[in-house]
């Protein structure tokens, strides 16, 4: 359904020459549901911008619904849902009427669109609200009617641009309930960008780690954390020498690094934890090893994006 | 036509807020009979260059000037909306880009229209002769110059969205000057040689004269052709700028 070859985007600012998107390679099938993750100025919103045709590209081709962004933009255009980084109503604007506008907007019938629109407002527990300004939403109601907007023409594609940023814990599942929910029932392929690690790693059926504008993985968020981060076992030693013991014996194990003896606390990554842990402490136990406690850890996107950059996404997000 | 169904859903959108609020109907009705009722009487008592009514030589001048100062300035409410996502909404949508100009354009001009009609009526039993079939057709150069402004003032709020100091000053150093150039407001056959030579290069000059000939009931003369090659112009390479801006944008 998406296909980018080589795309590059490059913006010239006062200082110089700033390339956002260096040579993105990409491809998602039809009824997928995948997540571009990263930091902020990844390069994140502008690979969307170009894959929606909002932005053109510097080189490099895309096709999205077997149509080429550059040549046949309209037709495009006809094919996706886009719900953007930031709020779509109008202010002024009444939410019924601006769903209404969007499917006109989107070729659809006068009768269709309201048929639609009424549709959208239940689908998305909009109906109470259709009638006002849209500037007296909440923040969760106006994410809600954006996502209702991009639905409007039953698009095959739908684009979210960051779509839970800035939303509190409950607006955020709720949103997502919807998402899904209609994802199930209409089995659209789904893009989204996000720098949440656990909106990617939950909602996400395939994660594409983007840094510096590149893209760095491309995988499951299962895949990605076994093969790029592992899962980290901790224990805790009755007496100190021990943890000297452990690492020998962990270095055994297969796939076993970063041992670490500290004190009396240890830990070491390895390829599915909770498998190897029995054996692990079995072969301790037969070395005279007494263990207080033991603990396998989950690694995280997280985890993932620091091995592979050597920085954590949590710092970044924090920091921008 | 897209571009045609494009502009009515445009206008569409934006004409429905306006509606909506009370105060701005009032406030657009109060405002033309404000010119007439203090301003007409100063006016009827000066010399004025051309023979007839003052009112006849006013009325179109300062139709010109409303027209102007509305659209040249409307490209301030699409700011908000470029800041926020909802243009960018709307370009993620197949709808054509000079119809959703266009029907921004005409929902400031509606409301004109309706200010121009109110004028003419008002002004009638004062003094105004009425032309009707002229006088529409100059309303109808004005909707036209008005839609070709209104996109250029589109384009420099685009180009100038993260800066809206800069969006008012390049408005009102270019709308000003084209203002007293043209003679809207006292008639440039009483300026001096050289500021009646700089007003010979503004277009807008042409079309203010264009606009007091048909309310005089002229329409066949070459001012008028002057005046309405000059609105079209305008329209064409407004739109034209417009849609080329909309299109580059990086929002």
């Amino acid at each position: 359904m998406i296909h980018g070859r080589d795309i590059t985007r490059t913006f010239k600012t006062k200082t110089g020459t700033v390339e956002a998107v260096r040579g993105l390679n990409l491809d998602v099938g039809e009824g997928e549901l995948v997540a571009f993750l990263g930091p902020n100025g990844a390069g994140k919103s502008t690979s969307v911008r170009m894959l929606t045709t909002l932005l053109p590209m510097t080189s490099g081709a895309a096709s999205v619904g077997g149509h080429d962004v550059t040549r046949a933009p309209e037709k495009v255009r006809r094919m996706i849902g886009y719900v953007g980084q930031k709020t779509g109503s109008g202010p002024y604007h009444r939410v019924r009427d601006e769903l209404i506008i969007q499917g006109r907007a989107q070729r659809m019938s006068e009768s269709e669109s309201r048929k639609r629109a009424n549709e959208l407002l239940g689908m998305l527990e909009l109906e109470d609200l259709a009638d006002r300004d849209c500037n007296s939403l909440s923040g969760g109601q106006k994410r809600r009617l954006d996502v209702a907007l991009g639905l409007m023409h039953t698009p095959k594609i739908l684009f979210l641009d960051e779509p839970s940023t800035g939303l509190d814990p409950h607006s955020r599942a709720n949103l997502w309930d919807h998402v899904m929910r209609i994802r199930r029932e209409t089995g659209m392929t789904i893009f989204l960008t996000t720098h949440y690690l656990d909106e990617a790693d939950t909602m996400a059926e395939r994660v594409m780690v983007m840094d510096h504008g590149k893209m760095i993985a491309d995988d499951t968020p299962e895949r990605l954390k076994a093969e790029l981060a592992g899962d980290t076992i901790r224990l805790a030693m009755v007496s100190e020498g021990e943890t000297l013991i452990a690492a020998e014996v962990a270095a055994n194990l297969p796939n076993a690094r970063d041992i670490a003896p500290n004190g009396r606390s240890f830990s070491v990554t390895v390829r599915d934890g909770a498998a190897v842990m029995p054996h692990f402490l079995r072969a301790l136990h037969e070395r005279g090893v007494d263990i207080a406690t033991a603990s396998v850890r989950q690694p995280t996107l997280d985890d993932v994006f620091l091995n592979l950059t050597g920085r954590s996404l949590r710092e970044n997000a924090i920091a921008a | 036509m897209t571009f045609i169904s494009d502009t009515f859903l445009s206008f569409r959108r934006e004409i429905g807020p306006t509606m909506r609020s009370w105060y701005y109907i009032v406030f657009g009705v109060v405002q033309p009979l404000l010119y007439l009722g203090l301003f007409v009487p100063l006016l009827t008592a000066m010399p004025m260059g051309g023979d007839g009514n003052a009112l006849q030589w006013f009325v179109p001048g300062m139709m010109v000037m409303l027209v102007l100062f509305t659209t040249v300035s409307c490209g301030w409410a699409l700011t908000e909306e470029l800041v926020s996502g909802s243009f960018e909404r709307f370009l993620a949508t197949p709808a054509s880009r000079p119809g959703l100009l266009v029907g921004r354009a005409l929902k400031e001009l509606a409301p004109l229209l309706i200010q121009a009609l109110i004028l003419i009526v008002v002004a009638a039993p004062f003094g105004l002769h009425l032309y009707p079939v002229p006088m529409l057709i100059g309303l109808a150069l004005l909707m036209i110059f008005g839609i070709g402004v209104a996109s250029f003032s589109y384009a420099l709020a685009i180009a100038s969205k993260n800066d809206g100091g800069l969006f008012y000053m390049v408005s009102h150093s270019v709308s000003l000057p084209l203002m007293l150039l043209g003679g809207v407001l006292l008639p440039m056959q009483m300026a001096p040689d050289w500021l009646y030579i700089a007003s010979r290069f503004n277009p807008l000059t042409y079309l203010v004269e264009a606009e007091r000939a048909l309310f005089m009931g002229e329409v066949f003369t070459p001012i008028v052709g002057y005046g309405a090659l000059v609105a079209v112009l305008v329209a064409i390479a407004g739109i034209a700028v417009g849609t080329v801006t909309v299109k580059r944008a990086s929002l």
